[in-house]
C-alpha cells in the first residue's frame, strides 16, 4: 500500500470517526435522516395553515401591515351572504354529483378494462390522460369544445338536426348548463384515478374466488354485486375519497370554464376564497372562507386513518 | 347449444368493445381536438359553416411560429423546466433519507409519523394560498418562480417520502446487514448498497414530481402574476386568453404540446404511483 493510499484510509477513517456516533447509533440515525423532511413540511405546510387560523380571525388586508383580532367576525359576516351561501350549496353539489357520476362510471370501465384484449395499453394510455395532462390545460381544450359560437357539440346537434341554428346552447353561459358542464369535466378529470385504483383492487382479488363462483352458476349480477363488490368495497372508498377531497378543494375546472360564473351559479368555496382573498386583497375573509372546508378534510383524514388501522390489523 | 353460447360470446364482446370505445373517446376526445385545431388556419375555425372535424382549408403551422416567437411560451416551459428540475432536487434529497427511515429505522413512532406525514398530502393548496401568498411576499418572492420551488416540496416530499418508504421495505434486510457485517456503518449501507438498487424507485419519484410540479395551478396562479415569471399551466390560460379575443390555434397547440410528453413518461410509472396512493389498501 503505498503513502497515498494509506493516508487516504487514515482520512476516511477519521471522517468517519468523528460522525460514526450519529451514523452508527440507529436510535439517532432515524430521526436525523427523517428530520429535514419534517421540518420542511411543518414550515411550509404547518405554519401557513397555523396562519390561515389566525388570519381567519383578524382584520388582515393584503396591503395592511397591522392587523387586529376581531373575533368570529369574518366568519360571521360570511356565512351571512348570499355569495357564500351559493358558493357553499354549489361545493356539496359539485363534489357529491360528480363523485357519484365517478364511482359509477369507474366501476364499469374497470371491469370492461379488467379483460385482455388487442391494444389494451392504448387504451389505458388514452384513459390516462385527463389524469395525467395539466389540468389547467385539459380544460382549455373543453374551453373550446364548449364554446357559445364555434361549440363542435352544438355543430354535431345540428348536424344530426337536434337543434336549429337559433338554438345552439351556451353551455357555459346558463346556469344549469353550466354547472353540468362544470361537473362534465370534473368527472373526464378524475375518472382515470378511480379507474386504476379500482383496477388494481380488482385485479388483486384471486382467481379461484371467481371460478368457485362461476362453478356455483352465479348470474353475471350476482357475481358482481355479491363477490366482487364487497371484495373492492376498502378499495372503492379509498378511490372516492380521494375523489371528494379533490372535488372540495378544486378551483382550476371552474377558474378556467366559468369563473364561477354566470351570476355565481358556478362558483364554489375554494374559487370565492380565492377571489375574495387574493384578487380582492381581503385576506382575512378569503381565509376564513377557505376555512370552512377544513372539517370536510378532517372527516375524510380520520376515514384514511381507519383504513390504514384496518389494512394494519389484517 | 354451441351456437347460443357462440352468439352470446359475439354480443358480450361488442358490448365490450361499445363500452371501452365510448370511454376512451370521452377521454381522448379533447386533445385531438387539441391537436386538430394547432393546424386549422382561423379563417376556417372562425367559420360557423364549416365541417369542424375536417380542414376545409389547407393546414397551416401560422399558430406554432405564433406562440413560439410572439409569446413567452417558450419561457413559461423553461421556467417550468427550472422549477421542476430544483423541486425534484429537493425532493430527493429530503424524501429518500426520510422514507428509509421509516421503513427501517424508526419502528413504531415512525409509523404514526408517516401517516402524519401521509395526511398532509390532503391538506390543499386552496386552504393554504391565502396566508402563503402574505408569507412569500413577505420573503421578497412575489412574481419569481423561486417561490413556487420553496412550496412544491411541501406537497412533493410528503407524498414521495411514502412511495419510497413503499420501496424500501420491499428490499430484504440480509443485503443491508451483509453490508454492515462487511464494516459498512448503517448509513453507508444505505448509500451503497439500498440506493443504487432502487433506481426505479427514485425514477418514479422523479417523474412523479415532474408531473406535479407541472399540473400545479393554484400556488402558480396566486405568487406569480409577471407574465415571464409564469409556468406552463398558468401562462396559457391567463396570459393568452385575451377577454374576448381567443387565439385558439395557439392556445390548442400550447395546451397540447405541454400535456402528452408527460403523460408518456408516466404511462409508464402510474401502476407503482397507484399502489403509494391507495396506502395498504390492497392485500
Amino acid at each position: 500500500m503505498g503513502t497515498l493510499e494509506r493516508e487516504a484510509v487514515v482520512v476516511t477513517g477519521a471522517r468517519r470517526g468523528r460522525f460514526s456516533f450519529l451514523v452508527d447509533r440507529e436510535e439517532w440515525l432515524g430521526p436525523l435522516m427523517i428530520g429535514p423532511a419534517v421540518l420542511y413540511i411543518v414550515l411550509v405546510v404547518g405554519f401557513p395553515f397555523f396562519l390561515a387560523l389566525f388570519y381567519s380571525v383578524s382584520s388582515v388586508t393584503a396591503g395592511s401591515r397591522t392587523l387586529e383580532f376581531v373575533g368570529l367576525k369574518n366568519f360571521i359576516g360570511v356565512v351571512g351572504t348570499t355569495k357564500f351561501q351559493t358558493s357553499l350549496k354549489n361545493t356539496f353539489i359539485f363534489a357529491f354529483v360528480s363523485q357519484a357520476v365517478v364511482i359509477v362510471l369507474a366501476t364499469v370501465l374497470a371491469l370492461a378494462l379488467l379483460k385482455d384484449f388487442k391494444g389494451k395499453w392504448v387504451v389505458r394510455f388514452l384513459i390516462l390522460l385527463p389524469w395525467v395532462a395539466p389540468i389547467s390545460l385539459g380544460t382549455i381544450g373543453w374551453l373550446w369544445i364548449l364554446d357559445s359560437i364555434y361549440s363542435v357539440i352544438n355543430w354535431t346537434l345540428e348536424a344530426l338536426g337536434l337543434i336549429s341554428p337559433e338554438t345552439w346552447p351556451m353551455w357555459l353561459g346558463i346556469p344549469h348548463l353550466a354547472m353540468g358542464s362544470v361537473i362534465t369535466v370534473h368527472v373526464w378529470r378524475l375518472l382515470p384515478l378511480a379507474t386504476v385504483i379500482l383496477l388494481g383492487g380488482l385485479s388483486s382479488i384471486p382467481a379461484d374466488i371467481h371460478d368457485a363462483a362461476a362453478v356455483d352458476g352465479a348470474s353475471f349480477w350476482r357475481h358482481l354485486f355479491q363477490i366482487t363488490m364487497p371484495l373492492v368495497r376498502p378499495i372503492m372508498l379509498v378511490a372516492l375519497l380521494f375523489g371528494l377531497v379533490f372535488a372540495f378543494t378544486d378551483m382550476i375546472v371552474i377558474f378556467v370554464l366559468t369563473r364561477g360564473g354566470p351570476y355565481d351559479t358556478t362558483q364554489v368555496l375554494a374559487s370565492l376564497a380565492f377571489f375574495t382573498g387574493i384578487q380582492g386583497g381581503d385576506l382575512a375573509e378569503g381565509a376564513a372562507i377557505a376555512l370552512f372546508l377544513f372539517p370536510l378534510l378532517l372527516a375524510a383524514a380520520i376515514v384514511f386513518l381507519r383504513i390504514a388501522r384496518r389494512a394494519e390489523v389484517t | 347449444m354451441a351456437l347460443p353460447n357462440a352468439l352470446r360470446r359475439v354480443r358480450g364482446g361488442a358490448v365490450h368493445f361499445g363500452i371501452v370505445a365510448m370511454f376512451t373517446v370521452f377521454a381522448a376526445f379533447p386533445f385531438y381536438w387539441m391537436l386538430i385545431t394547432t393546424f386549422k388556419r382561423t379563417s376556417d375555425l372562425m367559420n360557423r359553416g364549416n365541417n369542424p372535424f375536417v380542414y376545409n382549408e389547407p393546414p397551416t403551422l401560422e399558430h406554432l411560429k405564433v406562440l413560439f416567437f410572439e409569446t413567452m411560451y417558450g419561457r413559461w416551459l423553461w421556467n417550468t423546466a427550472l422549477v421542476g428540475a430544483v423541486v425534484v432536487a429537493i425532493t430527493l434529497l429530503l424524501a429518500i433519507p426520510a422514507g428509509y427511515a421509516l421503513a427501517r429505522l424508526t419502528g413504531r413512532w415512525g409509523e404514526q409519523l408517516g401517516i402524519g406525514i401521509f395526511l398532509t398530502y390532503l391538506i390543499p393548496p386552496t386552504l393554504l394560498f391565502i396566508p402563503m401568498s402574505r408569507v412569500i411576499a413577505d420573503l421578497g418572492l412575489q412574481d419569481s418562480i423561486w417561490s413556487l420551488v420553496l412550496v412544491y416540496p411541501s406537497f412533493t416530499i410528503p407524498f414521495c417520502t411514502w412511495l419510497m418508504m413503499g420501496f424500501f421495505k420491499a428490499i430484504p434486510r440480509d443485503l443491508e446487514e451483509a453490508a454492515m457485517i462487511d464494516g459498512h456503518s448503517r448509513f453507508g449501507a444505505f448509500v451503497k448498497i439500498v440506493i443504487p438498487i432502487s433506481m426505479a424507485g427514485i425514477l418514479t419519484v422523479v417523474i412523479f414530481t415532474l408531473t406535479l410540479v407541472m399540473q400545479e395551478f393554484v400556488y402558480a396562479l396566486t405568487f406569480i402574476s409577471a407574465v415571464s415569471q409564469m409556468t406552463v399551466s398558468v401562462g396559457v390560460p391567463t396570459f393568452l386568453v385575451h377577454g374576448d379575443v381567443y387565439f385558439w390555434g395557439s392556445l390548442m397547440a400550447g395546451s397540447f404540446i405541454a400535456s402528452v410528453p408527460i403523460a408518456i413518461l408516466y404511462n409508464f410509472f402510474v401502476d407503482r404511483f397507484i399502489a403509494g396512493f391507495t396506502v395498504g389498501a390492497i392485500k
